[in-house]
């Protein structure tokens, strides 16, 4: 179908490719061991979070907890917050953002453009300095609606009743799927899904890994696990490191011909181990991946282009994924 | 030849300041064992109690998760390389500010309800 009564409706059925540059080699006679990209930058403002903001959003209004006019807050510097603006100007609500000032103008641009509010927090107090205040907006504000993402349990089931059975009808070969990790809503949803319907099947995380400045904590126990989070969902899960992640990405669009952000590249080097793997023990494999966003919003950082070494510099510090 | 153990910031107070230690062991478990007999007290920030890994510390062995490998029991081999890190997930601002929100949220909610 390529006809849709509205932006909305077009969320999702996004296309799944083949990757047959990037697909291991497999010795004569032995199964094939394919990937497959699940282009989620086609979704209506570029990236997969458009299936979870749209699915929070309605659950919400069909909840009684949001309103017309209603003020939704959410304290975000990423796409999440670029998929909640759109989809809040067009069911009719106001979206503030609340974000660190040191983010990418990108995204100030386009959290703009598309009508949210901005309410920046000191970058030089860190992630405290960002609690701090996201707590004084919303003791100011008790009427704006947070739908937190970590722990909103709409966020994985729009992958359960979308993203997963795109996949299994577009693979039903599928043997593994394999996404990022961050709140946990992709792996969750699409996880539980694929489990359901597909015997054996294996779902991996990657999780980009920062250089220590971004975690900023000071003890342990200030460590944070979503809400949504479930382990018995996962088959495994793979940290990648900033210089792994700006490799893979750089790769592929450079033999297949995709332009990703660098989350994407960290999920496809995870992808890629499980392949080769497979390729070592003789298992015929389809590895589907999730493509989350185009490059576009990163290209100011530098990283697609230089050596590795300062790609890995100029990401050093950021929220790449 | 050793097992090459990355330690993170927080924690480098146990190591003397250390960002990478060596250690020798068959499992995590050992592991942690041979770290704690020369880093006094680094094993009991990794390890509850109950002698398990604690919730907000993550383990990997050569970039994979200890957790999805037998845990503390996760067989290791010589020339590994293992990389301890605390539990942060979906980027560092998004998360703190969101929970530190919905605890406020349903904190003020409980006490307009009394």
């Amino acid at each position: 179908m390529a006809r849709y009564d509205s932006l909305l409706d077009a969320c999702g059925g996004t296309p799944l490719v083949g990757l047959p540059r990037l697909s291991p080699t497999v010795p004569e006679g032995a199964p094939p061991v394919r990937l497959w990209a699940k282009l989620e930058d086609r979704n209506p403002t570029g990236s997969i979070k458009d299936r979870a903001a749209m699915f929070m959003v309605r659950r919400a209004e069909a909840d009684g907890r949001l309103r017309p006019g209603d003020t939704i807050l959410e304290p975000t510097s990423g796409n999440t917050g670029i998929s909640l603006a759109m989809v809040a100007k067009l069911r009719g609500y106001r979206l503030v953002c609340v974000m660190p000032e040191n983010v990418s103008t990108e995204r100030i641009q386009l959290l703009r453009m598309y009508g949210a509010e901005i309410i920046f927090s000191s970058a030089a107090g860190g992630s405290n300095q960002a609690v701090a205040t996201a707590k004084q907006i919303a003791a100011e504000h008790p009427d704006w609606v947070m739908l937190y993402q970590y722990g909103n349990e709409a966020n994985a089931r729009a992958h359960y009743e979308t993203t997963g059975p795109e996949l299994l009808q577009d693979l039903p070969t599928i043997t593994h799927f394999v996404a990022g990790l961050g709140t946990t809503g992709t792996l969750m949803g699409t996880g539980r899904y694929l489990r359901e319907k597909v015997e054996g099947i294996q779902v991996v995380a990657a999780e980009p890994r920062y250089g220590e400045l971004v975690y900023g904590l000071r003890n342990i126990d200030e460590g944070y696990v979503p809400e949504l989070y479930d382990a018995t969902v996962l088959s495994r899960r793979f940290s990648v490191g900033t210089r792994d992640a700006v490799l893979r990405t750089r790769q592929l669009v450079e033999v297949e011909g995709i332009f990703a952000g660098f989350s994407t590249g960290a999920i496809l080097h995870a992808a890629l181990a499980v392949a080769h793997e497979a390729v070592r023990d003789g298992c015929r494999a389809d590895v589907a991946f999730v493509v989350c966003d185009g490059g576009w919003k990163y290209l100011s950082t530098g990283a697609y282009g230089g050596t590795l070494a300062d790609a890995e510099e100029a990401l050093e510090g950021q929220l790449w994924a | 030849m050793a097992i090459e153990v990355r330690i993170p910031t927080i924690l480098r107070s146990y190591t003397g300041g250390a960002k990478i230690v060596e250690g020798a062991g068959d499992t995590v478990a050992d592991l942690l064992a041979d770290l704690d007999s020369r880093h006094a007290g680094l094993r009991g920030r990794l390890v509850t109690d109950a002698g398990v890994l604690h919730r907000f510390v993550n383990v990997y062995v050569n970039d994979e998760d200890v957790r999805f490998l037998g845990a503390l029991d996760a067989k290791l081999n010589d020339g590994d390389s293992i990389t301890i890190l605390p539990a942060v997930a979906g980027g560092a601002f998004g998360f703190a500010a969101a929970a530190a929100i919905a605890s406020h949220t349903v904190a003020t909610r409980a006490a307009a309800a009394r």
